[in-house]
């Protein structure tokens, strides 16, 4: 009840802080349009056979804005000297992480859902008759994204280079879910739609398995 | 030092009988040829690099629970000597797909997962050099290390279920494989294995020497 309590407390802080500015969220919408449209530029085969590839090209979209988007998570706390602070508020230092991880998903959500019409008319797919099954597939890839992107913003935050080592660890190991969430999406946006549950279950394994990695060694991360 | 000298000596003669079993003893593929031989390095440095990163997420998982630094040196250690052997896999991966497939890389679920775990593990060491401080490096290292290995499994699986071309393994079934064949490739896989540990060992020592070094440094500015 105690790591409930303070998660809520402290994900109210993460949100308000971003809701004030909303630099991150603006700036991260138009990376992924930026990419998208730069990725379609670039390949052909986008315009040609858009159902099969518009997916892989909207998720590495997300990938690579992620990646950028997940370094102030824990940089921020260790420029302001707030890191400290943090752990001592609260019990268990696993809540300023699923704190911190569940804002991460809102933020991604908010990203994707901005994202997804623009993508619909770039790539004339018919999104509304899919629109929940697809909103399951963003749940799960965002959350396996946030959970491991949090984890290696608080290990990047503590390196040099950091802004170039975040994605460079986070983007192969982000590979099951790019495969899962981009297969899951051209099956949902194909000409008989299905949700795909082999796919949906390897999203869900892998949320789970960096989820419960997280909280047994997490806390090691942020010692000082 | 004598010790080390009379292991190497060991591994040297090994490395030598399993590369004359390569190529003189073991007959030659019927539908191949030669270009088959390259198997007997190929599969079993796929094997010794797996086994590699295991003994790296052990050092890891026993460094972030102990904190003794001798897990850490197991950790880096069996990494570097793991990316090595999986260097050695994709390299000679092409040479033998050029004649065999017509082309040298293709995306193929194998090929595809052992260049991503090849990167995770280049990712691991890079991220050591991009931290000073001993103690933080091993921690967080140790940290990204288990998060590795628990990816493996992941990238294998949803690659394998992406697509498969590869040859399937046919070593461990009954039939299929020259009972020579067989024998030189357990041959190349033992020798290879006392390699990784022989290579192991001598960089868990060059890591302790270097801690040493660190600590006598420390110690003459105190003074």
């Amino acid at each position: 009840m105690r790591l409930l309590a303070n998660t809520t407390a402290l994900l109210g802080k993460e949100l308000q802080t971003e809701f004030r500015s909303r630099e991150l969220l603006i700036t991260t919408m138009f990376f992924v349009l930026t990419v998208i449209a730069l990725f379609s530029i670039t390949f052909d085969a986008a315009v040609s056979d858009p159902k099969n590839v518009g997916p892989g090209l909207l998720w590495l979209a997300i990938l690579f804005s992620s990646s950028l988007m997940l370094q102030p998570c824990f940089l921020k706390e260790r420029t302001n000297d707030t890191l400290s602070a943090l752990r001592l508020s609260v019990g268990d230092p696993f809540a300023i992480f699923l704190a911190k991880l569940v804002a991460n998903v809102c933020l991604l959500l908010i990203t994707e859902l901005l994202a997804l019409p623009i993508f619909a008319v770039f790539f004339n797919v018919k999104i509304m008759r899919v629109f929940p099954q697809l909103m399951l597939v963003f749940l799960l890839g965002s959350i396996g994204i946030a959970v491991t992107g949090t984890a290696l913003s608080a290990i990047s935050s503590q390196a040099r280079m950091r802004e170039l080592l975040l994605p460079m660890l986070l983007l192969p190991l982000l590979v099951p879910i790019l495969l899962a969430s981009t297969e899951a999406t051209v099956a949902l946006l194909g000409e008989n739609p299905a949700l795909r549950l082999d796919w949906m279950a390897i999203l869900a394994a892998f949320d789970l398995v960096f989820l419960t990695a997280l909280w047994l060694f997490g806390e090691y991360l942020l010692e000082e | 030092m004598a010790k080390t000298g009379v292991y190497t000596f060991l591994v040297c003669v090994l490395m030598g009988v399993t590369a004359y079993a390569s190529f003189y003893i073991a007959p030659t593929e019927s539908t191949m040829g030669l270009v088959q031989r390259i198997f007997y390095l190929h599969a079993p440095s796929g094997m010794v690099s797996l086994m590699a990163f295991m003994i790296s997420c052990i050092g890891s998982v026993a460094y972030i629970l102990t904190r003794k630094p001798k897990w850490d040196w197991l950790a880096v250690s069996s990494a570097e000597v793991g990316v090595a052997f999986c260097t050695v896999v994709l390299l000679t991966g092409p040479i033998w797909a050029h004649p065999a497939w017509g082309v040298w890389w293709a995306w193929d679920a194998r090929l595809t997962s052992t260049l991503v775990l090849w990167l995770l593990y280049v990712a691991f060491l890079i991220l050591r050099t991009m931290i000073d401080d001993a103690d933080r490096r091993a921690l967080v290292s140790a940290f990204f290390g288990v998060f590795t290995f628990l990816d493996v499994p992941l990238v294998y699986g949803s690659i394998w279920w992406w697509r498969t071309q590869h040859p399937q393994p046919v070593v461990f079934t009954s039939a299929g494989l020259d009972p020579t064949m067989r024998k030189v490739f357990y041959l190349s896989w033992l020798s290879l294995t006392c390699l990784m540990a022989l290579l192991i060992r001598q960089r868990y020592e060059l890591e302790s020497s270097r801690e040493e070094l660190r600590t006598l440094e420390q110690e003459l500015e105190a003074t």
